[in-house]
C-alpha cells in the first residue's frame, strides 16, 4: 500500500498533472532536481542541519496527562509541531524546498498561504538562505489572520492579497500559479500543502515525513512499540501525510480529521474527503468540494488553515484503499478542543490541530487505557486568539 | 471533413488568414452573447470561441476572470449553454469552438459531456488545463464523437513535446504567444516571433497554427500574422469592449471591432 514515489505522477488514479502548457518544463525541472538531490548526501546534511538547528527538531512526543485523565481511555501523546520555529510543522517543508530551490539557481520565491503560517515559514526561509519571497493570501484570510501578514512583512516578504474568487486559499492559490505562469524562468513556486501538480504532492510528502519517522523512534522508546492510533488534521493534508506516511506499513489505526464547519448537513464546511466527489482542481485529480456542473463550492471553516476545497492526492487515494479513516470535526467542537488544552496542558493549539485534538478525545474514550494514541499538534494557536475570541463573543450574542 | 479544417482550406485558397474570436457565454448577459455573435458574424470572423465559465480559471486574466464570474452569477450552466448555442446556430454556420476548463467535463463525464456539446453544434475543444499526459480517456471520447481537440503549446515547449503535441491536436494548434496569462499586452517581444517561426517549421504544414494570449488590435494581429501564424485568436479585448459598451450597441460595436481585426487577416 506504500507508494514510494508515485509512477507517472499518480497514487492509484489520484494526482498527475493537470496543467497550462507553459508549466509543464517548470514542473519537470523541478521533479528533475528533486531527484537529484533528495538522497544526495550532501543536501540531506544540509537540510538537517537547518532543521536542527533553525527549526527546533527533533520535536518532543509529550504525554498529556492531564488531558488523557480528562478523556479517560487511551493515553494521548501530542507530537509538538507547535514548539518548531515559525509555531507550526510547515518550516519542515519551506526548508526543504528552499534548498531546492537554490540549488535550481532560483532567486525569486512565491508562495501562497492559508492561514499564514506556510506565509511565515516561507519568509523565514527565504530569509535564511538569502532570496525573495512574495506570497499570496486571500483577502478575507489577511483579515483574519493580520498578526501573521505582520510577521511576514517583518521577515522581509511583500504580501499580495488576492480579491478574487472567495478570497481564501484557493484563490490565493490560483494566483500565485499565474505569477508563475508569467514569471515561469525565474520563480520557484513554494506550494505549501501536498497538493497541487506532480511531484509536489510526494515532495512535500518527503519533507514532511520527518514527522512519523520521529514518532515511530520515540514510540518505540516511550511505549516499546509503533502507537496503536495516530490523528491528524486534514486540510490540503502536509501535517496528516507527513504523520502517516512512514506509519502505513505499522499495526497503526489512522484518523485524518477535517473541518466539519457548521456541520456537513449545513453545506457550509471543508470536509472534502468526508462529503465531496472526485474532480480536478489546482493540476491535480483528488476529492473536491463541487456543485453538480464542476463549479467548486465555497467552503467554511472556523480555520483559515482548513479551509479549501480540495485535499492532497494520496489522502484520496489512502480514503479508497481504506487505509485511513477520514472524518470531520465542526467549528464548536474545534473551539471547545481549543479552550480544553489551553486550560487542561497549558498549551494554545492553532485551530487547525484543535480539530485533531477534538477528535482524539471522542477516541480515546473508546480505546483502553493501555492503547496510546498520537495527535501531530500542527502549531500553535497565537494566531487564533482574535478569532476565537470573535467567535465566542458571536455565540454568546447568540444565545442571548 | 470537419468544419474547422473546411474553414482554413476556404481561407487558404482565398490568400486569407484565420481570425480567432473568444467571447465568455452569459456575459453579460445571454442576450448579450447572441447580439455579440451577430456583430462577429457580420465583421467578418472565421472561427468563434465560446468560454463556458468554470470557478477557478487559472490560465485567465483578470478581464476574462471577471466575465466568467459574472455569467457565473447569472446562472450560466451547462443547460444554459446548450440552449445558447442552438441560438447562436440559428444564426451561423461558422465553426464554433468551446474554451472550458478541464473539471467541467470531468464531473459530467468526458464522453457524455463531448457528446452532448456535438450535438448542440460544437466543433472543436480548448482545455488550457488539460496536459497531453493526462489526456487519453479525453481523447478517446473526442475521437468518438468527432470532435475536434485543439491543444496548447507554449514559447518554452520543447520540439519533440510540439510534435507529439501537434499529433494529438486536430483543427489547429493555439500557441500561447507570451509568458503569461489572457489579457493585452503593451509589446511582443522577440521570443514571440522566433517561437512562431520554430513551431511553424516543426508543424510543416501538418496542421494550421493559432496564435493568442495578449493580441488586442489590429496592429498586433498584423505582427502575429507577419511572423507566421496561420490564425490570430482575440479573447480580452472583445470581452473590454462588451463591458464599456451599452446593450444595443453591442452587435455594431463589435461588428466594427471585428472587421478591422479581419483586416489584419487578408493578404494584399
Amino acid at each position: 500500500m506504500k507508494l514510494k514515489y508515485p509512477k507517472n505522477g499518480k497514487f492509484g488514479e489520484f494526482g498527475g498533472s493537470y496543467i497550462p502548457e507553459t508549466l509543464v518544463p517548470a514542473v519537470e525541472e523541478l521533479e528533475q532536481a528533486y531527484l537529484k538531490y533528495k538522497d544526495d548526501p550532501e543536501f540531506k546534511k544540509e537540510l538537517q542541519y537547518y532543521l536542527t538547528q533553525y527549526a527546533g527538531r527533533p520535536t518532543p512526543l509529550y504525554l498529556a496527562k492531564n488531558l488523557t485523565k480528562f478523556a479517560g481511555g487511551a493515553k494521548i501523546y501530542l507530537k509538538r509541531e507547535d514548539l518548531l520555529h515559525g509555531g507550526a510543522h510547515k518550516i519542515n517543508n519551506t526548508l526543504g524546498q528552499g534548498l531546492l530551490a537554490k540549488r535550481m539557481k532560483k532567486k525569486r520565491i512565491i508562495a501562497e498561504t492559508g492561514a499564514g503560517q506556510h506565509g511565515v515559514a516561507t519568509a523565514m526561509a527565504c530569509s535564511v538562505l538569502g532570496m525573495n519571497g512574495e506570497v499570496y493570501m486571500g483577502y478575507k484570510d489577511t483579515e483574519r489572520q493580520k498578526l501573521n501578514v505582520f510577521r511576514m512583512n517583518l521577515l522581509g516578504t511583500k504580501v499580495h492579497p488576492v480579491k478574487e474568487g472567495t478570497q481564501t486559499l484557493k484563490d490565493a492559490i490560483n494566483e500565485a500559479i499565474r505569477d508563475w505562469i508569467t514569471n515561469v524562468k525565474s520563480t520557484y513556486y513554494l506550494l505549501g500543502s501536498a497538493v497541487g501538480p506532480h511531484p509536489y504532492p510526494v515532495m512535500v510528502r518527503d519533507f514532511q515525513s520527518v514527522i512519523g519517522d520521529e514518532i515511530l523512534v520515540q514510540m518505540k522508546k516511550l511505549e516499546k512499540k509503533s502507537p496503536d492510533s495516530v490523528v491528524a488534521c486534514v486540510g490540503g493534508g502536509s501535517n496528516a501525510i507527513g504523520t502517516f506516511y512512514p506509519l502505513i506499513d505499522e499495526d497503526t489505526k489512522m484518523f485524518g480529521v477535517e473541518a466539519g464547519g457548521e456541520g456537513i448537513k449545513s453545506g457550509h464546511h471543508s470536509a472534502t474527503l468526508v462529503g465531496g466527489s472526485k474532480g480536478i482542481l489546482h493540476g491535480m485529480l483528488t476529492y473536491l468540494l463541487q456543485d453538480d456542473e464542476g463549479q467548486i463550492s465555497e467552503t467554511h471553516s472556523v480555520s483559515a488553515g482548513l479551509d479549501y476545497p480540495g485535499v492532497g492526492p494520496e489522502h484520496s487515494y489512502l480514503k479508497d484503499a481504506k487505509r485511513v479513516k477520514y472524518d470531520a470535526v465542526n467549528d464548536k467542537e474545534a473551539i471547545d478542543a481549543f479552550l480544553l488544552l489551553s486550560k487542561h496542558e497549558g498549551i494554545i493549539p492553532a485551530l487547525e490541530s484543535a480539530h485533531a485534538i477534538a477528535y482524539a478525545i471522542k477516541i480515546a474514550r473508546n480505546m483502553p487505557k493501555s492503547e496510546s494514541i498520537v495527535v501531530t499538534l500542527s502549531g500553535r494557536g497565537d494566531k487564533d486568539v482574535e478569532e476565537v475570541g470573535r467567535y465566542l463573543s458571536k455565540n454568546v450574542k447568540n444565545k442571548n | 471533413m470537419s468544419r474547422i479544417k473546411t474553414k482554413f482550406q476556404d481561407l487558404q485558397s482565398k490568400n486569407q488568414k484565420a481570425l480567432v474570436t473568444y467571447i465568455m457565454a452569459g456575459f453579460p448577459s445571454e442576450k448579450d452573447t447572441l447580439s455579440a455573435v451577430k456583430g462577429l458574424v457580420k465583421g467578418g470572423a472565421d472561427i468563434i470561441e465560446l468560454g463556458m465559465p468554470f470557478s477557478d480559471p487559472l490560465a485567465d486574466g483578470p478581464v476574462i476572470q471577471n466575465a466568467g464570474f459574472q455569467a457565473l452569477q447569472k446562472g450560466m450552466n451547462l443547460d444554459k449553454f446548450l440552449g445558447l448555442v442552438k441560438k447562436i446556430r440559428k444564426e451561423t454556420d461558422l465553426p464554433l469552438v468551446l474554451m472550458t476548463y478541464t473539471n467541467i467535463l470531468y464531473k459530467h463525464g468526458y464522453d457524455k459531456f463531448i457528446a452532448t456539446v456535438k450535438s448542440a453544434g460544437i466543433d472543436g475543444l480548448i482545455l488550457p488545463d488539460m496536459s497531453i499526459n493526462e489526456s487519453k480517456e479525453f481523447l478517446q471520447a473526442a475521437k468518438k464523437n468527432k470532435m475536434d481537440v485543439i491543444f496548447l503549446i507554449s514559447p518554452n515547449t520543447a520540439p519533440d513535446r510540439i510534435k507529439k503535441i501537434a499529433d494529438s491536436s486536430s483543427g489547429f494548434l493555439y500557441l500561447v504567444s507570451v509568458f503569461g496569462t489572457t489579457g493585452g499586452q503593451q509589446q511582443f517581444q522577440n521570443y514571440t516571433t522566433t517561437a512562431i517561426k520554430n513551431t511553424k517549421k516543426i508543424l510543416g504544414g501538418k496542421i494550421p497554427l493559432g496564435v493568442g494570449f495578449g493580441v488586442s488590435n489590429p496592429e498586433q494581429a498584423r505582427f502575429i500574422i507577419k511572423s507566421g501564424a496561420d490564425a490570430i485568436i482575440v479573447g480580452s479585448a472583445f470581452l473590454r469592449l462588451m463591458e464599456n459598451t451599452v446593450a444595443k450597441k453591442i452587435e455594431d460595436k463589435i461588428g466594427q471591432f471585428t472587421s478591422s481585426l479581419k483586416k489584419a487577416t487578408i493578404t494584399e
